[in-house]
Protein backbone atom coordinates (compact mmCIF):
# COMPACT_ATOMS: atom_id res chain seq x y z
CA UNK A 1 0.00 0.00 0.00
CA UNK A 2 1.36 3.17 -1.49
CA UNK A 3 1.34 6.43 0.49
CA UNK A 4 -0.37 7.86 -2.47
CA UNK A 5 -2.96 4.76 -2.89
CA UNK A 6 -3.70 5.38 0.83
CA UNK A 7 -3.90 9.45 0.60
CA UNK A 8 -6.53 8.44 -2.19
CA UNK A 9 -8.65 5.75 -0.53
CA UNK A 10 -8.99 8.44 2.74
CA UNK A 11 -9.78 10.99 0.02
CA UNK A 12 -12.33 8.76 -0.90
CA UNK A 13 -13.63 8.61 2.58
CA UNK A 14 -14.14 11.84 3.77
CA UNK A 15 -15.91 12.60 0.36
CA UNK A 16 -18.17 10.05 0.76
CA UNK A 17 -18.73 11.35 4.58
CA UNK A 18 -19.56 14.73 3.32
CA UNK A 19 -21.72 13.43 0.43
CA UNK A 20 -23.31 11.54 3.41
CA UNK A 21 -23.54 14.97 5.42
CA UNK A 22 -24.98 16.91 2.46
CA UNK A 23 -27.49 13.90 2.11
CA UNK A 24 -28.70 14.66 5.18
CA UNK A 25 -28.59 18.38 5.36
CA UNK A 26 -31.06 18.35 2.39
CA UNK A 27 -32.97 15.07 3.38
CA UNK A 28 -33.88 14.94 -0.10
CA UNK A 29 -34.55 13.16 -3.58
CA UNK A 30 -36.29 15.88 -4.65
CA UNK A 31 -38.55 14.01 -7.43
CA UNK A 32 -41.54 12.11 -7.32
CA UNK A 33 -43.49 10.46 -10.15
CA UNK A 34 -46.09 12.74 -11.23
CA UNK A 35 -43.87 16.14 -10.57
CA UNK A 36 -41.03 14.92 -12.61
CA UNK A 37 -42.47 15.14 -15.94
CA UNK A 38 -44.16 18.56 -17.67
CA UNK A 39 -46.45 20.52 -15.04
CA UNK A 40 -48.65 23.26 -15.20
CA UNK A 41 -49.90 25.15 -12.17
CA UNK A 42 -53.42 26.15 -10.28
CA UNK A 43 -54.03 27.97 -7.76
CA UNK A 44 -56.52 27.47 -5.28
CA UNK A 45 -57.68 30.07 -2.40
CA UNK A 46 -58.77 28.77 0.95
CA UNK A 47 -60.02 29.47 3.94
CA UNK A 48 -58.18 27.62 5.87
CA UNK A 49 -55.68 25.33 4.46
CA UNK A 50 -55.07 23.04 8.22
CA UNK A 51 -52.35 21.30 8.06
CA UNK A 52 -51.10 21.32 4.54
CA UNK A 53 -47.83 21.60 3.41
CA UNK A 54 -45.26 22.37 0.42
CA UNK A 55 -45.01 19.02 -1.08
CA UNK A 56 -48.07 17.52 -0.17
CA UNK A 57 -49.66 15.62 -2.56
CA UNK A 58 -52.95 16.69 -4.81
CA UNK A 59 -55.04 13.49 -5.40
CA UNK A 60 -58.35 12.83 -8.22
CA UNK A 61 -59.71 10.13 -6.60
CA UNK A 62 -57.03 8.70 -4.38
CA UNK A 63 -54.53 9.16 -7.75
CA UNK A 64 -51.57 11.21 -6.86
CA UNK A 65 -51.71 13.67 -9.66
CA UNK A 66 -49.57 16.66 -8.83
CA UNK A 67 -47.92 18.12 -5.77
CA UNK A 68 -48.54 21.79 -3.79
CA UNK A 69 -45.60 23.77 -4.72
CA UNK A 70 -46.38 26.96 -2.74
CA UNK A 71 -48.12 28.32 -0.12
CA UNK A 72 -48.77 31.74 1.15
CA UNK A 73 -51.18 34.79 2.13
CA UNK A 74 -52.47 36.74 -0.58
CA UNK A 75 -54.35 39.92 -1.36
CA UNK A 76 -55.72 42.44 1.31
CA UNK A 77 -57.58 39.68 3.13
CA UNK A 78 -54.68 37.74 3.84
CA UNK A 79 -56.14 34.50 1.86
CA UNK A 80 -54.07 31.51 2.44
CA UNK A 81 -53.59 30.52 -1.82
CA UNK A 82 -51.92 27.15 -2.26
CA UNK A 83 -49.83 26.34 -5.67
CA UNK A 84 -50.39 23.50 -7.13
CA UNK A 85 -47.87 21.38 -9.75
CA UNK A 86 -50.63 19.03 -11.95
CA UNK A 87 -49.00 16.95 -14.16
CA UNK A 88 -49.83 17.88 -18.00
CA UNK A 89 -51.10 14.37 -18.40
CA UNK A 90 -53.81 15.56 -16.79
CA UNK A 91 -54.74 18.64 -18.42
CA UNK A 92 -58.47 18.56 -18.76
CA UNK A 93 -60.06 20.17 -15.46
CA UNK A 94 -62.88 22.05 -15.84
CA UNK A 95 -63.47 25.58 -14.07
CA UNK A 96 -66.82 24.16 -12.01
CA UNK A 97 -64.45 20.95 -10.32
CA UNK A 98 -64.00 21.49 -6.58
CA UNK A 99 -60.40 21.60 -4.73
CA UNK A 100 -60.86 20.37 -0.80
CA UNK A 101 -58.07 19.99 1.59
CA UNK A 102 -58.52 16.36 3.15
CA UNK A 103 -57.18 13.95 5.41
CA UNK A 104 -55.98 10.57 4.28
CA UNK A 105 -57.43 8.22 7.30
CA UNK A 106 -57.52 9.76 10.59
CA UNK A 107 -53.84 10.85 11.91
CA UNK A 108 -52.35 10.90 8.11
CA UNK A 109 -51.30 13.51 6.00
CA UNK A 110 -53.58 16.02 4.47
CA UNK A 111 -53.95 16.79 0.82
CA UNK A 112 -55.63 18.29 -1.60
CA UNK A 113 -58.28 16.75 -3.27
CA UNK A 114 -59.54 17.60 -6.77
CA UNK A 115 -62.64 16.44 -8.00
CA UNK A 116 -63.42 17.13 -11.30
CA UNK A 117 -66.95 19.22 -12.43
CA UNK A 118 -69.46 19.13 -15.05
CA UNK A 119 -68.77 20.23 -18.56
CA UNK A 120 -71.10 22.28 -21.05
CA UNK A 121 -70.69 24.69 -23.46
CA UNK A 122 -70.24 27.42 -21.58
CA UNK A 123 -67.72 25.55 -18.98
CA UNK A 124 -63.95 26.18 -19.99
CA UNK A 125 -61.19 23.93 -19.26
CA UNK A 126 -58.81 25.12 -16.14
CA UNK A 127 -54.84 26.32 -18.22
CA UNK A 128 -51.30 27.51 -17.00
CA UNK A 129 -51.93 29.32 -13.88
CA UNK A 130 -55.75 29.35 -13.19
CA UNK A 131 -57.46 29.39 -10.17
CA UNK A 132 -60.02 26.75 -9.11
CA UNK A 133 -62.81 28.75 -8.11
CA UNK A 134 -64.74 26.22 -5.83
CA UNK A 135 -63.12 25.43 -2.59
CA UNK A 136 -63.43 23.52 0.43
CA UNK A 137 -60.75 24.47 3.33
CA UNK A 138 -59.79 21.93 5.68
CA UNK A 139 -62.10 20.75 8.64
CA UNK A 140 -60.49 22.25 12.04
CA UNK A 141 -61.38 19.67 14.69
CA UNK A 142 -62.40 22.73 17.59
CA UNK A 143 -64.59 24.97 14.83
CA UNK A 144 -66.32 21.70 14.29
CA UNK A 145 -66.90 21.20 18.51
CA UNK A 146 -67.46 24.44 18.96
CA UNK A 147 -70.28 24.56 16.43
CA UNK A 148 -71.41 21.22 17.85
CA UNK A 149 -71.77 22.69 21.39
CA UNK A 150 -73.13 26.08 19.36
CA UNK A 151 -76.23 24.11 18.11
CA UNK A 152 -77.26 22.25 21.01
CA UNK A 153 -77.18 25.37 23.53
CA UNK A 154 -79.88 26.54 20.63
CA UNK A 155 -82.21 23.72 21.39
CA UNK B 1 -15.03 -10.98 55.99
CA UNK B 2 -12.06 -8.30 56.70
CA UNK B 3 -10.19 -10.13 53.94
CA UNK B 4 -13.31 -9.48 51.87
CA UNK B 5 -13.18 -5.42 52.33
CA UNK B 6 -9.91 -5.33 51.68
CA UNK B 7 -10.41 -7.24 48.23
CA UNK B 8 -13.56 -5.11 47.42
CA UNK B 9 -11.30 -1.88 48.60
CA UNK B 10 -8.17 -3.19 46.35
CA UNK B 11 -10.53 -3.87 43.45
CA UNK B 12 -11.83 -0.06 43.72
CA UNK B 13 -8.26 1.71 44.37
CA UNK B 14 -7.13 -0.30 41.22
CA UNK B 15 -10.43 0.62 39.34
CA UNK B 16 -9.39 4.24 40.35
CA UNK B 17 -5.68 3.71 39.76
CA UNK B 18 -6.50 2.52 36.00
CA UNK B 19 -8.78 5.72 35.14
CA UNK B 20 -5.92 8.16 36.22
CA UNK B 21 -3.39 5.96 34.37
CA UNK B 22 -5.46 6.03 31.40
CA UNK B 23 -5.79 9.78 31.54
CA UNK B 24 -2.19 10.48 32.28
CA UNK B 25 -1.66 8.36 29.04
CA UNK B 26 -3.89 10.22 26.91
CA UNK B 27 -3.01 13.80 28.36
CA UNK B 28 0.75 12.82 27.60
CA UNK B 29 0.35 11.82 24.32
CA UNK B 30 -2.45 14.57 23.20
CA UNK B 31 -0.28 17.65 24.77
CA UNK B 32 2.69 18.96 23.84
CA UNK B 33 4.32 20.99 20.93
CA UNK B 34 2.43 19.80 17.60
CA UNK B 35 4.63 18.44 14.77
CA UNK B 36 2.27 18.66 12.11
CA UNK B 37 4.57 17.38 9.60
CA UNK B 38 6.02 14.16 11.56
CA UNK B 39 2.33 13.88 12.14
CA UNK B 40 0.33 14.10 9.16
CA UNK B 41 1.28 11.06 7.22
CA UNK B 42 1.25 9.05 10.48
CA UNK B 43 -2.46 10.46 10.57
CA UNK B 44 -3.50 9.61 7.06
CA UNK B 45 -2.26 5.93 7.46
CA UNK B 46 -4.03 5.75 10.72
CA UNK B 47 -7.26 7.46 8.60
CA UNK B 48 -6.83 4.45 6.27
CA UNK B 49 -6.50 2.02 8.76
CA UNK B 50 -8.99 2.84 11.00
CA UNK B 51 -11.68 4.76 8.68
CA UNK B 52 -11.68 3.60 5.54
CA UNK B 53 -10.93 -0.22 6.25
CA UNK B 54 -14.33 0.25 8.47
CA UNK B 55 -16.29 1.80 5.93
CA UNK B 56 -17.75 -1.24 4.67
CA UNK B 57 -19.44 -2.97 7.21
CA UNK B 58 -20.39 0.46 8.47
CA UNK B 59 -22.72 1.26 5.11
CA UNK B 60 -23.61 -2.58 4.77
CA UNK B 61 -24.73 -3.15 8.30
CA UNK B 62 -26.57 0.94 7.82
CA UNK B 63 -27.86 -0.35 4.76
CA UNK B 64 -29.59 -3.39 6.22
CA UNK B 65 -30.92 -1.74 9.88
CA UNK B 66 -32.25 1.05 7.82
CA UNK B 67 -34.36 -1.74 5.87
CA UNK B 68 -35.03 -3.35 8.64
CA UNK B 69 -36.70 -0.08 10.01
CA UNK B 70 -38.65 0.38 7.03
CA UNK B 71 -40.13 -2.77 7.15
CA UNK B 72 -40.86 -3.38 10.68
CA UNK B 73 -42.62 0.40 10.83
CA UNK B 74 -44.23 0.06 8.02
CA UNK B 75 -46.48 -3.26 9.15
CA UNK B 76 -47.28 -1.05 12.32
CA UNK B 77 -47.84 2.58 11.49
CA UNK B 78 -50.48 0.85 8.56
CA UNK B 79 -52.45 -0.44 10.91
CA UNK B 80 -53.47 3.44 11.78
CA UNK B 81 -53.29 4.70 8.58
CA UNK B 82 -50.28 6.66 9.43
CA UNK B 83 -47.58 4.82 7.27
CA UNK B 84 -46.46 8.91 5.86
CA UNK B 85 -45.20 8.76 9.38
CA UNK B 86 -42.66 5.81 8.13
CA UNK B 87 -39.92 8.41 7.05
CA UNK B 88 -39.60 10.67 9.80
CA UNK B 89 -39.68 7.24 12.24
CA UNK B 90 -36.69 5.79 10.24
CA UNK B 91 -34.98 9.11 10.21
CA UNK B 92 -35.34 10.05 13.54
CA UNK B 93 -34.35 6.62 15.14
CA UNK B 94 -31.28 6.47 12.60
CA UNK B 95 -29.93 10.19 13.46
CA UNK B 96 -30.47 9.83 17.53
CA UNK B 97 -29.88 6.93 18.11
CA UNK B 98 -29.12 3.95 15.83
CA UNK B 99 -26.58 6.28 13.65
CA UNK B 100 -24.01 6.86 16.72
CA UNK B 101 -24.80 3.48 18.49
CA UNK B 102 -24.52 1.17 16.37
CA UNK B 103 -21.10 2.60 14.40
CA UNK B 104 -19.75 2.90 17.88
CA UNK B 105 -20.43 -0.67 18.89
CA UNK B 106 -19.06 -1.90 14.89
CA UNK B 107 -16.30 0.86 15.35
CA UNK B 108 -15.38 -0.72 18.73
CA UNK B 109 -15.23 -4.51 17.40
CA UNK B 110 -13.75 -4.03 14.24
CA UNK B 111 -11.54 -1.14 14.93
CA UNK B 112 -10.47 -0.84 18.78
CA UNK B 113 -10.19 -4.37 18.94
CA UNK B 114 -7.57 -3.94 16.02
CA UNK B 115 -6.26 -0.85 17.97
CA UNK B 116 -5.56 -2.84 21.21
CA UNK B 117 -3.65 -6.11 19.69
CA UNK B 118 -1.59 -4.30 17.93
CA UNK B 119 -0.27 -1.79 20.27
CA UNK B 120 -0.53 -5.03 22.84
CA UNK B 121 2.01 -6.79 20.09
CA UNK B 122 3.99 -3.75 20.38
CA UNK B 123 4.52 -3.98 23.48
CA UNK B 124 4.81 -7.46 23.67
CA UNK B 125 7.53 -7.11 20.97
CA UNK B 126 9.22 -4.57 22.53
CA UNK B 127 8.63 -2.25 20.03
CA UNK B 128 7.58 0.32 22.21
CA UNK B 129 10.42 -0.08 24.52
CA UNK B 130 12.79 0.35 21.38
CA UNK B 131 11.15 3.62 20.18
CA UNK B 132 11.83 4.85 23.95
CA UNK B 133 15.59 3.70 23.64
CA UNK B 134 15.41 6.07 20.42
CA UNK B 135 14.36 8.90 22.05
CA UNK B 136 11.12 8.70 20.42
CA UNK B 137 7.87 9.23 22.62
CA UNK B 138 6.08 6.27 21.98
CA UNK B 139 2.89 8.50 23.32
CA UNK B 140 3.05 10.43 20.62
CA UNK B 141 4.07 8.67 17.87
CA UNK B 142 2.35 5.56 17.92
CA UNK B 143 -0.98 6.30 20.31
CA UNK B 144 -1.66 10.25 19.09
CA UNK B 145 -2.03 9.37 15.83
CA UNK B 146 -4.31 6.30 16.00
CA UNK B 147 -6.52 8.19 18.70
CA UNK B 148 -7.17 11.51 16.56
CA UNK B 149 -8.11 9.28 13.57
CA UNK B 150 -10.64 6.90 15.76
CA UNK B 151 -12.31 10.89 16.80
CA UNK B 152 -11.98 11.92 13.54
CA UNK B 153 -13.71 8.91 11.68
CA UNK B 154 -16.21 7.56 13.74
CA UNK B 155 -18.50 10.65 13.39
CA UNK B 156 -17.96 10.86 9.30
CA UNK B 157 -19.19 6.93 9.88
CA UNK B 158 -22.32 7.81 11.64
CA UNK B 159 -22.91 9.91 9.04
CA UNK B 160 -22.81 7.69 6.38
CA UNK B 161 -24.58 5.11 8.50
CA UNK B 162 -27.57 7.21 8.73
CA UNK B 163 -27.38 8.20 5.37
CA UNK B 164 -27.65 4.81 3.75
CA UNK B 165 -29.67 3.48 6.10
CA UNK B 166 -32.43 5.91 5.33
CA UNK B 167 -31.67 5.35 1.77
CA UNK B 168 -32.01 1.44 2.63
CA UNK B 169 -35.69 2.50 4.66
CA UNK B 170 -36.70 4.47 1.71
CA UNK B 171 -35.94 1.28 -0.80
CA UNK B 172 -38.13 -0.84 1.61
CA UNK B 173 -41.05 1.53 2.45
CA UNK B 174 -41.66 3.69 -1.09
CA UNK B 175 -39.93 1.40 -3.55
CA UNK B 176 -41.28 -1.69 -2.76
CA UNK B 177 -43.98 -1.31 0.19
CA UNK B 178 -45.61 1.64 -1.77
CA UNK B 179 -45.55 4.40 0.79
CA UNK B 180 -45.96 7.68 -1.10
CA UNK B 181 -42.71 9.37 -2.18
CA UNK B 182 -43.44 12.74 -1.74
CA UNK B 183 -44.93 12.24 1.81
CA UNK B 184 -42.41 10.03 2.66
CA UNK B 185 -39.33 12.86 2.22
CA UNK B 186 -42.30 15.96 3.28
CA UNK B 187 -42.90 14.51 6.61
CA UNK B 188 -39.37 13.55 7.09
CA UNK B 189 -38.26 17.01 6.23
CA UNK B 190 -41.06 18.65 8.29
CA UNK B 191 -39.78 16.11 11.46
CA UNK B 192 -36.28 16.26 11.25
CA UNK B 193 -34.78 19.47 12.70
CA UNK B 194 -31.20 19.77 11.75
CA UNK B 195 -30.01 21.58 15.36
CA UNK B 196 -31.95 18.91 17.33
CA UNK B 197 -31.33 15.95 15.48
CA UNK B 198 -28.21 16.03 13.42
CA UNK B 199 -26.05 18.08 15.70
CA UNK B 200 -27.06 15.92 18.42
CA UNK B 201 -26.26 12.69 16.66
CA UNK B 202 -22.90 14.07 15.91
CA UNK B 203 -22.32 14.77 19.57
CA UNK B 204 -23.26 11.86 20.47
CA UNK B 205 -20.47 10.35 17.79
CA UNK B 206 -18.14 12.37 18.80
CA UNK B 207 -18.32 11.21 22.89
CA UNK B 208 -18.15 7.45 21.81
CA UNK B 209 -15.60 8.11 19.38
CA UNK B 210 -13.47 9.81 22.50
CA UNK B 211 -14.68 7.05 24.77
CA UNK B 212 -14.40 3.52 22.43
CA UNK B 213 -10.97 5.14 21.03
CA UNK B 214 -9.14 5.78 24.43
CA UNK B 215 -10.20 2.46 26.30
CA UNK B 216 -8.64 0.57 23.27
CA UNK B 217 -5.65 2.38 23.29
CA UNK B 218 -5.11 2.52 26.96
CA UNK B 219 -6.04 -1.70 27.04
CA UNK B 220 -3.31 -2.17 24.65
CA UNK B 221 -0.69 -0.43 26.18
CA UNK B 222 -1.29 -1.57 29.39
CA UNK B 223 -1.94 -5.28 27.82
CA UNK B 224 -0.37 -7.73 29.62
CA UNK B 225 2.61 -8.53 27.28
CA UNK B 226 1.79 -12.28 26.76
CA UNK B 227 -0.87 -14.01 24.27
CA UNK B 228 -3.61 -14.32 26.99
CA UNK B 229 -3.17 -10.89 28.03
CA UNK B 230 -3.32 -9.54 24.43
CA UNK B 231 -6.57 -11.65 24.00
CA UNK B 232 -7.96 -10.15 27.32
CA UNK B 233 -7.25 -7.13 26.36
CA UNK B 234 -8.66 -7.08 23.17
CA UNK B 235 -11.90 -8.52 25.01
CA UNK B 236 -11.88 -5.89 27.37
CA UNK B 237 -11.91 -3.70 24.98
CA UNK B 238 -14.84 -4.72 23.19
CA UNK B 239 -16.85 -5.25 26.29
CA UNK B 240 -16.07 -1.94 28.31
CA UNK B 241 -16.54 0.18 25.06
CA UNK B 242 -20.05 -1.75 24.15
CA UNK B 243 -20.91 -1.02 27.75
CA UNK B 244 -19.57 2.74 27.92
CA UNK B 245 -21.43 3.57 24.74
CA UNK B 246 -24.56 2.37 25.61
CA UNK B 247 -24.34 3.50 29.24
CA UNK B 248 -23.22 6.97 28.05
CA UNK B 249 -26.23 6.53 25.17
CA UNK B 250 -28.59 6.83 28.08
CA UNK B 251 -26.89 10.09 29.57
CA UNK B 252 -26.53 12.11 26.49
CA UNK B 253 -30.49 11.06 25.23
CA UNK B 254 -31.55 12.48 28.90
CA UNK B 255 -29.46 15.63 28.55
CA UNK B 256 -30.69 16.36 24.80
CA UNK B 257 -34.08 15.24 24.01
CA UNK B 258 -34.95 14.77 28.00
Amino acid sequence: MTTRTMELMVGVFVAAAIAALVFLGLQVANTSDSTRGETYTLVAKFDNIGGLKVRSPVKVGGVVVGRVSRISLEGEYYEPMVEMQISTRYNAFPETSTASILTSGLLGEQYVGLEPGFIDDFVEMLAEGDEIPNTNSAIVLENLIGQFLFSQGDE
Amino acid sequence: MIAMLQRLGHATLENIRGVGAASIMLFQALVGKPQPLKMFPLLVRQLYVVGVQSMLIILISGLFIGMVLGLQGYTILVDFGAEQALGPMVALSLLRELGPVVTALLFAGRAGSALTAEIGLMRATEQLSSLEMMAVDPLRRVVAPRFWAGVITMPLLAFMFSAVGIYGGFMVGVQWLGVDDGAFWSVMQSNVEWQQDIINGFIKSLVFAVVVTWIALYKGYTAAPTSPGISAATTQTVVYSSLAVLGLDFVLTAIMFG
